[in-house]
């Protein structure tokens, strides 16, 4: 496994990855762009132009989480604010997941600064969606620990681990 | 005319089970330029208290300072100071 990241020049970090880290990176993030990918956003062309989009509380729990409501007790401040913001949001979270699918290959990654801090939120939207899916407590890694291997929820909780640790050296490295 | 100035507008985060601490800390230095233990004490109240305050001020402020942190994943909303 992976070593993480390391801090690297000019505000950078690189990583050393394996064929197969890198390929389970890309295909967790080609899964979150697919989640963000704007779609749902008005059909009025002119609202489309000004980014305005789609009000309604998205129904997946994923979605809900990567794209939380602002207020806590006030509905329509809540679908006025989601209304004005969601489109810039979304496509923020896609230019994030695709810095990481044009970046993350076998070998070493070097990143710049603004690279590094696509894959800061990148990678934690990855966790927001498995973690919502797994419904994963704060736990999560002495569950694992004490979980055997042939649990079906065995491979997806390792993934989340590694995924954890990535994050927390990426933010180690940027320190 | 109501000249009664508005009440400050404040910045909830909000406890969730799969935010790093240190991540927490980072974006909060990050985001509002706070020094590491600002960043690291405000991360403690969300992680031990379920919430806190990390910033406050003007309405349009909040919620431009909630987009922020809603794209780096953390769990924040806009409320009105009742205090």
């Amino acid at each position: 496994m992976s070593t993480g990241f390391n801090a690297g020049l000019g505000g950078g970090v690189t990583i050393i990855l394996d064929g197969g880290e890198a390929s389970i990176l890309r295909s967790l993030v080609s899964q979150v762009l697919g989640l963000v990918q704007p779609g749902s956003t008005g059909q009025d062309p002119l609202e489309r132009a000004l980014g305005i989009g789609a009000a309604e509380k998205p129904s997946d729990p994923v979605l809900a989480r990567l794209f939380p409501s602002a207020y806590a007790d006030d509905e329509k401040a809540s679908t006025e604010f989601r209304r004005y913001t969601e489109a810039t949001l979304r496509e923020g979270k896609r230019a994030d997941a695709e810095t990481l699918l044009e970046t993350a290959e076998q070998g070493e990654v070097r990143l710049t600064a603004d690279q590094a801090q696509a894959w800061l939120r990148a990678l934690n939207d990855v966790r927001l969606a498995l973690g919502v899916r797994l419904e994963v407590t704060e736990e999560i890694h002495d569950e694992l620990a004490d979980m055997a291997e042939d649990d079906p929820r065995y491979p997806a909780y390792v993934t989340y681990d590694w995924l954890t640790y990535l994050q927390d050296t990426l933010v180690r490295a940027l320190w | 005319m109501d000249v009664r100035p508005d009440l400050p507008w404040l910045t909830i985060v909000w406890n969730d089970p799969v935010n790093l601490m240190s991540y927490v800390t980072y974006v909060f230095q990050t985001v509002f330029g706070y020094p590491k233990d600002k960043a690291e004490k405000l991360m403690l109240d969300v992680h031990h208290k379920g919430r806190a305050v990390v910033s406050s001020g003007t309405r349009e402020e909040m919620e431009r300072d909630v987009q922020i942190l809603h794209s780096y994943g953390l769990w924040a909303t806009v409320q009105r100071d009742s205090a």
